[in-house]
């Protein structure tokens, strides 16, 4: 079964269109990447599936898990599992990595039915967590994205996303800026959280990241739509050849 | 950026201790001249010397004038349409013993979540609960005499120990020391009164539970606190009150005296009805709080949590005269809808090597317009005096406001005072961020509002600050869209 189905999806942003007709269908357990030229529409799409304002449907439908997605509120599809590793993650101060989680968790668990989990427990499962991203205690109780650099910022939305262990995870340009060892650190992340039933689109510029984690699919977005659609071998040709030969498929 | 429209269009505050409780009270005519002081005194069986301060107070305040200097706004208040006594019968009224008092009352104590009985002692919690004008029951007085520690409500003190009222009453804020100040001298109602012997270290939060009940009274508590020479109390303060369409006038006073090595720390949790979301009604916030550091390494620190009130305007004070005394005061003061908040602090270093620190955290949201205003003052003789401030703004919305006034006197160079101050607001990308996480707006709001003024709020002792942080988030409820 498909856990997303987009058909024909059109977007604008102030009457500007922005996506163009995309389709695109996620499998169960499946890794799809999405690469594409600057301005493409990469993180458009991340924002509309996660219920981000500003923007204007004008066509389409996306189905998540079988349902209507886009008549629900950024919370509950939270809730239900989508999740949203930020291109450029917003600082929040004064609030702790490890209270944001907390509520967030727990609104997660409420949401399932599930009674919450008291503070002792709760901070055991996010310490393991921590360990696996080679982050310290300390770096829970630092204030949400306040004076990190950019490859910090990204391992603390992965964080998150192995705290909350989403059904679909969208992961927008997660490898940009990051070194080797980070980018290494995050591949073991993404590949921790890998199951038959867990599925990512991970939105990135380079094959480095797609090396360690295999994914079953690659789309190259541009202009709004999906043009080409292959394997690892297509990631290989972007990096080597760019876009430019692809701009006929686009036209 | 929040939308404003959303923001306005969702504003609905609903307050929750606005219920009216129906008991037969002996309310006074309305009108204020010598005979209402006469009246009122001789209803509290007051000794002669009570009845003379009351009085040249009164004649103090008929020659002053009512300040406008604040920024806050609000229409010419008719001193003679106010009613400056009003108490609950109860069936004797000299008695503040428990079973005496009408069980209503102790039902609407129960409703504000007053643990009065029995619930108290496990709190560890001593309570006197000024129920308009009179003070209705101060528990655990025996354990605390057993400690010389006297804990009673203001009209008792006067009566039963004289000569400690005589001798601290009127010394740190005068009679004449300003417009509702005299006001207060001439008509102060209740409060409570509080006596910390030498080297004693009270067992227990100190509480009082104020709430005004009737309509078209004002209230006019005073409280008196003194912490002799190395001891030590933790004082609480909360208030509510009913919904009304009118506003209501509160108009205490608080004085505060550390003798020589002594430690005062007192915490407010302010939910005085707001108003509506229109502005209509609420009560008028008016308090003078000051304490003074009279002995050498004393210390006295205000915590103050205000989310109520139409109106607040109230500098909690401190007055560092003895060598190495330690002054603090820590703010959060909320505005939404139509609330307006003009508070601050004065520290006033006197004495050498004398150490002050502020801390205000101000929320604005819907119309609210919240000001901080602070002094601190060096006076000449102050060697080595030492000021922080720090004064932090937080505005959701766009039709809000916040405004920060610090007044800086030096008169000694080897002094040392730090201003820092900073504005922000709540972006939609925080908003949605937290919402991408699970949490709801409101939840996200609550979130960084709680961010924002934790350090105050780990000021407070336990059980209160579990209570602030509700009362936030009651309080801002509706603030986004
Ligand atoms: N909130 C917005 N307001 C205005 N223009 C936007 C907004 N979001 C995206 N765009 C525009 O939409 C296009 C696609 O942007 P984006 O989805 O961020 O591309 P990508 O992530 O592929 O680089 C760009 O031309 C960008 O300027
Ligand atoms: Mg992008």
């Amino acid at each position: 079964m498909n856990i997303l189905e987009i058909q024909n999806l059109q977007v604008s942003v102030m009457n500007k269109p922005i996506l163009r007709g995309l389709d695109l269908r996620l499998g169960e357990g499946e890794i799809h990447a999405i690469m594409g030229p600057n301005g493409s529409g990469k993180s458009t799409l991340a924002n509309i599936l996660v219920g981000r304002g500003d923007y204007q449907i004008t066509a389409g439908t996306i189905r998540y898990q079988g349902e209507d997605l886009i008549v629900r509120s950024p919370e509950e599809r939270a809730m239900a599992g989508v999740f949203l590793a930020f291109q450029n993650p917003v600082e929040i101060p004064g609030v702790s990595n490890a209270r944001l989680l907390k509520e967030a968790f727990n609104a997660h668990r409420r949401y399932g039915h599930l009674p919450e989990m008291d503070a002792m427990t709760f901070r055991t499962h996010l310490q393991e967590r921590a360990k696996h991203l080679g982050l310290s205690d300390d770096w829970l109780l630092r204030p949400i994205n306040v004076g990190f650099s950019g490859g910090e910022k990204k391992r603390n939305e992965l964080l998150q996303m192995l705290v909350l262990e989403p059904n679909l995870a969208i992961l927008d340009e997660i490898d940009s800026g990051l070194d080797i060892d980070a980018l290494t650190d995050v591949a073991n992340g993404i590949n921790a959280l890998r199951n038959n039933l867990r599925s990512m689109l991970l939105i990135t510029h380079y094959p480095r990241l797609l090396e360690q984690v295999h994914p079953d699919k690659v789309h190259v977005l541009i202009g709004g739509r999906i043009v080409m659609t292959g394997g690892m071998d297509l990631a290989g040709r972007l990096e080597e050849q760019g876009y430019g030969w692809l701009s006929e498929v686009a036209a | 950026m929040l939308d404003s429209n959303a923001v306005n269009s969702a504003i609905s505050q609903s307050y929750k201790h606005g219920f009216v409780t129906a008991i037969p009270s002996d309310t006074i005519p309305t009108g204020l001249d010598e005979g209402v002081i006469r009246l009122i005194s001789a209803k509290k069986r007051e000794p002669e010397f009570m009845l003379a301060w009351r009085l040249a107070a009164y004649r103090h305040w008929q020659g002053m004038t009512e300040p406008r200097w604040s920024s806050v706004r609000y229409p010419t208040i008719d001193y003679q349409n106010i009613s400056y006594y009003s108490s609950p019968l109860t069936n004797n009224p000299d008695s503040i013993d428990l079973k005496d008092v009408d069980p209503k009352l102790l039902a609407t104590y129960e409703k504000l979540g007053i643990p009065l009985s029995e619930r108290l002692s496990l709190a560890g919690v001593a309570v006197d609960a000024v129920f308009d004008s009179v003070s209705v029951a101060t528990t655990h007085k025996k354990k605390l005499a057993k400690l010389g520690i006297v804990f009673c409500s203001m009209s008792e003190a006067v009566r039963e120990h004289s000569a400690l009222v005589q001798r601290f009453l009127g010394s740190v804020v005068p009679p004449g020391d300003n417009f509702f100040a005299a006001l207060n001298a001439s008509v102060f109602s209740d409060g409570s009164f509080c006596y910390i012997p030498p080297g004693v270290r009270c067992p227990m939060e100190l509480s009082t539970y104020f709430r005004i009940n009737a309509a078209g009274t004002g209230q006019f508590e005073r409280t008196l606190i003194i912490a002799d020479k190395n001891s030590y109390v933790s004082y609480l303060e909360g208030c509510t009150a009913p919904q009304r369409d009118r506003h209501q006038l509160h108009a205490a006073v608080v004085e505060l005296i550390a003798m020589e090595g002594a430690e005062i720390k007192y915490s407010t949790v302010q939910n005085w009805y707001p108003g509506d979301a229109e502005g209509n009604g609420g009560i008028y916030n008016f308090v003078t709080k000051r304490g003074e550091c009279r002995g050498d390494r004393s210390r006295i620190s205000w915590t103050q949590v205000e989310t109520g009130s139409a109106i607040t305007w109230k500098y909690p004070s401190v007055i560092l005269r003895g060598e190495g005394s330690v002054g603090r005061f820590h703010s959060v003061a909320l505005t939404n809808n139509h609330q307006q908040a003009d508070t601050g602090t004065k520290m006033i270093h006197i004495g050498h090597n004398t150490r002050s620190t502020i801390l205000s955290k101000g929320i604005s949201a819907g119309f609210g317009h919240n000001a901080y205003r602070g002094l601190v003052k060096v006076l000449a003789g102050a060697q080595g005096a030492r000021n922080h401030s720090q004064c932090d703004s937080l505005l959701l919305g766009n039709t809000c406001s916040a405004h920060t006034y610090p007044y800086i006197e030096v008169k000694n160079k080897t002094s040392k005072v730090e201003h820092e101050a900073t504005t922000s607001r709540i972006s939609e990308e925080q908003l949605f961020y937290c919402q991408q996480r699970g949490l709801s707006r409101e939840q996200a709001v609550s979130l960084i509002v709680n961010g924002f003024c934790q350090e105050v709020l780990r000021e407070l002792p336990m059980e209160f600050s579990v209570e602030a942080r509700k009362l936030l988030e009651v309080n801002l409820e509706g603030s986004v869209g």
